[in-house]
């Protein structure tokens, strides 16, 4: 019988938060626009159909007045997001383009909202920049809302759940977000999204498995399956068959025991067997995480990504708003560092926001420090507010994106000048903080002897400095492989910028996300970097396997490997050198149901 | 009788969905139409989808024109809000 047979359908996408959950799926269908099915009105009916349309247009608006009303205060920076899709729902095409559908072309109203749609999606899709492009979900977004009403399908089901179940969906929505209850969710899977996603980000904080990016998760996953979500390796088992399901069973055990145990311990120092201690902090995008960071037991915030402020609201936040986030970090860590990175926009993002002129090549365009360069107020405003904030912990100021010296005396410059007109407001503020550069293109690492006598800090964002160094786009599947942080390029990069810190006294950090990877920490170790910044979640079984290792023995091993020719000749190395230490960290980074087992 | 008056973007996101429903709000306070054109093509400011669709990022010079000179201050309010950059910044 063919469903009786156990269909262990194996699909996988990027795993965006850590753990391992099983049991029953629940799919939230919200493709409605596409499967709607289209019938004539007679002419006496028209009126009565626009009048169906209007009232759940009126619907759908109260919905989300009372949607907005109960986001709780930590979700606040969605009402932004909801309130436009309020708007949205009365906006003269979609709603008067409706009607003028429903009397002209004498169809339903489901059909007349989905040709409207369909209209407008089309406006959308075509514009060149993917930020603007990516405004047509929120059309589908708003539109479902009406669609739902009128089909009386309504997505009160989602608020309906009762069990624990795993979340299936295209795509969610920050409306959709807000109403799961979140305590009933076991894990997240999507079609769509990534690693920096709503989804991603929601799912972090609560610290339960999501795995995005699926393509056609939603579309092969039905209500009641029975489905295994690793969010380490990135992969969902589908109906997975007796064998598959124990071996997750046990995966899942050992992972739970595993954090436990790695969790219990992560308060103490990350402090070598021979006595050598080396920061271990956390890269962070929200103000929210950094309790995550602090559960972890991290040493400071390596990494604060300041872009989510401007990006997630659809709007740029004042200096209050800025130096009330930033001061907010400050005091909740203390004395620890906080290392707030200037704002990175650009690349994809932003690429085509120059009225002259589409990118080519978003990644080598106008981002990070040259936007902020020729965007002084912009720029001025988010300086301020750190100066600002810097009086109420231990803050440190890192510019992305260096790639000469005169980025970094301009941006000194106009740090000077910020706190210089903070001055003349009789603002109070703190002007002798840190600055520190982000190494992150490779022409940084060959003058880093240079850039080092300008600032006080180095950190390596190696997620760039590895595509800018090997010309490839690792978004780009047909060339990802060659992304590799173990390369020894990488490594004889990472050396030349810690040999020239060393020169100057200064201190050297890692903030890519190869260095969450315990695989990688024995040369990263080795190679004298002095912090390195991760993901929270990762930070325990880093800190853990740090107080197994030998700082000694790291450096020459350390030594040894950045004369190997390849990535996987270093790997082997690590592995047969510290494979018994690497044994359970490695084990859930592992490849799925077929990854390799520990020893017993 | 119409009323314009051009002004330049200077806020990073560009006429976005969030900006687009700023001008939408106080478009939609006019006795008569509002628009915004770009580069020949012209949207009705009062629906933020149309406005979005005229597809104006960062440092696109938009104009804006009233049908009715008793909406004055309606264009002017528009204008001083894409020069401030919508209180963005």
């Amino acid at each position: 019988m063919p469903d009786t047979i156990a269909r262990n359908i194996i699909i996988k996408g990027i795993g965006a938060s850590m753990g391992i959950a099983i049991g029953k799926a629940y799919l939230l269908e919200q493709d409605n626009a596409d499967v709607v099915e289209e019938r004539f009105v007679p002419p006496e009916e028209i009126e009565a159909e626009v009048i169906r349309f209007k009232e759940a247009v009126s619907k759908a608006r109260e919905h989300l007045r009372t949607i907005i009303e109960d986001v709780p205060d930590e979700y606040r920076d969605h009402v932004y997001i909801l309130d436009t899709h309020r708007m949205l729902l009365k906006d003269k095409l979609l709603y008067e383009g409706t009607i003028e559908q429903i009397r002209e072309k004498k169809v339903n109203a489901e059909q007349a909202l989905k040709k409207t749609v369909d209209k407008v999606k089309g406006n959308f899709k075509k514009m060149p920049d993917p930020y603007f492009r990516d405004r047509a979900s929120d059309i589908v977004h708003a539109s479902n809302l009406i669609l739902e009403r009128l089909l009386g399908t309504g997505p009160s089901k989602i608020a309906d759940i009762d069990k624990r179940v795993i979340i299936v969906a295209h795509d969610l929505s920050p409306a959709e977000t807000s109403q799961i209850q979140l305590e009933k969710v076991k894990a997240f899977i999507t079609d769509l999204g990534s690693h920096t996603s709503h989804t991603g980000i929601i799912a972090r904080s609560l610290e339960i498995p999501a795995v995005l990016g699926l393509k056609n998760a939603s579309q092969v996953i039905e209500t009641g399956d029975f489905i295994i979500v690793d969010g380490n390796a990135g992969v969902v088992v589908i109906d997975p068959d007796e064998e598959t399901l124990s071996r997750y069973h046990d995966r899942k055990d050992r992972f739970e025991d595993f954090q436990a145990q790695v969790t219990r311990t992560s308060g103490l120092p990350a402090t070598t067997t021979d006595q050598h201690h080396i920061s271990i902090c956390a890269n962070i995008s929200l103000l929210e995480e950094v309790v995550s960071a602090m559960d972890h037991g991290s040493d400071g915030v390596g990494l604060y990504r300041t872009e989510f402020l401007y990006l997630n609201r659809h709007s740029l936040p004042s200096e209050q708003d800025l130096f009330e986030n930033y001061k907010d970090l400050a005091e909740i860590m203390e004395e620890r560092e906080v290392t707030i990175r200037t704002l990175d926009l650009g690349g994809d993002k932003f690429a085509t926001s120059i009225p002259w002129g589409e990118e080519m090549n978003p990644a080598l365009g106008l981002r990070a420090i040259r936007f902020c360069l020729q965007s002084p107020e912009i720029f001025t405003t988010q300086l301020r507010a750190i100066l600002r904030a810097a009086r109420f912990g231990n803050i440190r100021i890192m510019f992305p994106m260096i790639s000469q010296i005169e980025e970094i005396a301009a941006a000194k410059r106009m740090l000077e000048e910020a706190a210089e007109s903070l001055e003349k407001d009789g603002i109070p503020f703190r002007a002798d903080i840190p600055v520190g550069a982000m190494i992150e293109v490779p022409s940084a690492v060959f003058m880093a002897d240079i850039l080092a006598k300008e600032v006080d800090f180095f950190s390596v964002g190696t997620n760039d400095l590895i595509q800018y160094s090997f010309a490839i786009d690792r978004v780009n599947k047909q060339v990802a492989g060659i992304y590799q942080p173990l390369h020894p390029v990488v490594l004889r990069m990472i050396d030349r910028v810690v040999t020239a810190a060393k020169a100057q006294g200064i201190r050297t950090a890692l903030c890519g996300e190869m260095g969450a990877d315990p695989v990688n920490l024995p040369v990263l170790l080795g190679l004298e970097l002095d912090a390195i910044s991760m993901n929270p979640l990762s930070i325990p079984a880093i800190k853990n396997l740090v107080r197994m290792l030998s700082f000694e023995e790291a450096k020459t091993f350390a030594r040894g490997v950045l004369n190997r020719a390849t990535a996987s000749e270093v790997r082997q190395m690590i592995l047969e050198t510290y494979g018994d230490s690497l044994e359970m960290a490695t084990y859930f980074q592992s490849n799925g149901p077929n990854g390799r087992l520990p020893a017993a | 009788m119409t009323l314009t008056k051009t002004v330049k973007l200077t806020n990073p996101l560009g006429l976005h969905a969030r900006a687009a429903a700023k001008i939408a709000k106080l478009a939609e306070k006019a006795r008569c139409a509002v628009f915004i054109a770009k580069d020949g093509e012209e949207a009705d400011a009062a629906s933020i989808l149309d406005v979005i669709g005229l597809y104006c990022p960062y440092g696109s010079e938009v104009t804006v024109r009233i049908t009715d000179p008793k909406d004055v201050d309606i264009l002017n309010g528009i204008v001083q809000m894409i020069g401030a950059g919508f209180g963005e910044m």
